[in-house]
């Protein structure tokens, strides 16, 4: 029946492929969320009246995250090769798409942690002050904890735009199921390649957003 | 313990200079509950973050216990912060945090250990009366209750003075009182020191022993509060006394009262301290040849002793009326004749 209806679906292939997707996803997401936090931690406290306040600082690291948030994805890709070919040797398989993902998708994150953090009360900050709290401490006992939800649910959007540029680099030959969709489906005319390569991305996507949402609201004790 | 000299504090803001603190000079002594008054942008805040270093000032020095905070910083400054704590008008807890992980909060920063941590947070639930809530989320709680946890958060690393900000300003009169008598509680029995910042004349005649009030960055009168209240010398500071007496309502009435006892006289009766337990009304009656009619009168406790101002209405025999009223003069109360009949 699903044979006669999808004549050119090679299953084992749409499984590897749906695999190096969500590896491809997994990985880039975990470093973006690392990088991006860093990054939107260093832009909220070098920020005018805050612990770090540092102009220069502030400065340069807004214009590297909005210089890197304005590249179209795909253009990024081809600017990245020379870089990506001097740290992997490659440029093909989902290893190669790793480094774009995470430059295109980090200072992303990074602006959404900068929001997150603008969200907490500043009494609460003042409060840790008082205290005699260090900013280390600050940082990993009420900037992280205090913005989480916001922190979280940043996160799943990232991790959804970071599945179609999954796609997206599928296009240079990253593999996954861009490469499939493109390369097997579009390039030979097989449909339903295509048709059953995005009904995947979309369950995909589907299950990161309800994931990501239950864990937010977990965490929200607000 | 605290000593503030020629302190002073201008930020630099795109309209020009603000001068927030301008040459405050005051000492607050152990164990004493001291009040600051003022409205706001009377810079009161300011002054308040300069006793921790939360603002550094422009000149002048901030000492409290031996301690030169002003010059203080790094590990110095966040270590004396410990023995200075500090409430907050929006209690700034942490919604993430349990109650019983809020108030552990400073004793992590501090670096105690984990069970002595348990040990202390207990003690601290048990001293403020949120016992059966240590697992509930501030979301959880009502305003009150916050308070109470950030009070027991702020004594956690015993401090020596504690700082409140506007600390029943968000609350109900009904539990700011109970906030104030947690606060007088705390102050005896732990002998703690605490300033507390106000708009307030209510909280400071509840429990404070000595009162500043500032305007415009100004400490313009100084005294205890006994003091302030019976002879407020500032038009600023008669306006905040009067938020308790209510002059004008006071005044309407005594036109009202003259009305209503046109004979005999008018007496108004300011009674301070342990004047208000003595017998001095029956004594009066019992020596001299008057009636006397209690037309209005009202009693407030403060934290040095009771202050009261009572509306006598004396009749009889003119000379007795004289006789009576030099009575009471002599009697260091003090007396105003408000009307003749």
């Amino acid at each position: 029946m699903l044979e006669k209806l999808l004549p050119n679906v090679d299953w084992i292939n749409m499984w590897e492929a749906a695999l190096e997707t969500l590896y491809m996803t997994a990985l880039a997401t975990g470093f973006t969320f690392i990088i991006g936090l860093a990054l939107g931690i260093t832009l909220f406290l070098t920020s005018p009246r805050q612990l770090w306040a540092n102009k220069l600082v502030n400065w340069l690291t807004g214009a590297f995250v909005n210089i890197f948030r304005s590249i179209p994805f795909i253009i990024l890709i081809i600017l990245l090769i020379p870089f990506t070919k001097l740290l992997l040797g490659s440029i093909r398989g989902p290893d190669a798409a790793l480094p774009a993902l995470i430059i295109g998708a980090a200072p992303f994150y990074a602006r959404m942690v900068l929001i997150a953090l603008r969200e907490i009360d500043k009494g609460v900050i003042e409060a840790a002050r008082s205290m005699g709290a260090k900013t280390s401490t600050i940082i990993w006992k009420v900037l992280l904890p205090e913005s989480l939800p916001a922190l979280l649910s940043g996160l799943t959007v990232t991790a959804v735009a970071l599945v179609g540029y999954t796609a997206m680099a599928g296009i240079i030959g990253a593999g996954g199921l861009g490469t499939l969709a493109f390369q097997d489906g579009f390039q030979r005319s097989r449909e339903d390649v295509t048709l059953v390569a995005t009904i995947i991305i979309l369950i995909i996507v589907f299950i990161i957003q309800w994931v990501g949402d239950s864990i937010t609201s977990k965490a929200d004790k607000r | 313990m605290i000593q503030l000299q020629n302190l002073s504090k201008t930020f630099v803001t795109g309209n020009g200079k603000l001068v927030a603190v301008d040459d405050v000079n005051i000492t607050v002594d152990t164990g004493e509950i001291f009040g600051i008054i003022g409205y706001s942008g009377a810079g009161k805040s300011t002054l308040i973050r300069l006793l921790n270093g939360l603002e550094k000032p422009t000149s002048g020095s901030v000492t409290v216990n031996g301690q030169q905070i002003s010059s203080s910083s790094g590990q110095a400054l966040r270590s004396a912060r410990q023995k200075v704590s500090m409430i907050f008008q929006h209690f700034n807890l942490l919604w993430s945090r349990t109650v019983e992980d809020n108030i552990a909060f400073p004793l992590e920063i501090a670096g105690i250990s984990k069970s002595k941590r348990t040990e202390r947070v207990k003690e601290l639930i048990e001293l403020v009366g949120l016992k059966g809530k240590e697992k509930a989320y501030p979301s959880q709680l009502s305003g009150g209750q916050k308070q109470r946890v950030g009070i027991a958060r702020a004594l956690a690393n015993n401090p020596e003075v504690l700082l409140c900000d506007e600390a029943t300003s968000a609350l109900d009169p009904e539990t700011t009182d109970a906030i104030l008598e947690l606060l007088v509680d705390i102050n005896k029995r732990l002998g703690l020191t605490i300033v507390l910042i106000t708009h307030e004349m209510h909280v400071i005649r509840k429990i404070c022993h000595r009162v500043a009030v500032m305007e415009a960055g100004k400490v313009v009168e100084m005294g205890s509060v006994l003091d302030i209240f019976q002879k407020p010398q500032q038009d600023i500071t008669k306006r905040f006394v009067a938020q308790i007496n209510g002059p004008e309502e006071a005044n309407q009435t005594i036109a009202h009262l003259v009305e209503q006892y046109p004979s005999g006289k008018l007496v108004k009766l300011v009674f301070v301290g342990d004047r208000t337990e003595q017998p001095i009304l029956s004594r009066l009656i019992k020596q001299y040849q008057v009636e006397v009619n209690i037309v209005q009168g009202n009693i407030a406790q403060t934290q040095n002793g009771a202050y009261g101002t009572l509306y006598l209405q004396i009749e009889g025999e003119s000379l007795a009326i004289e006789k009576a009223i030099q009575y009471l003069h002599g009697q260091d109360v003090q007396t105003e004749v408000i009307s003749h009949a």
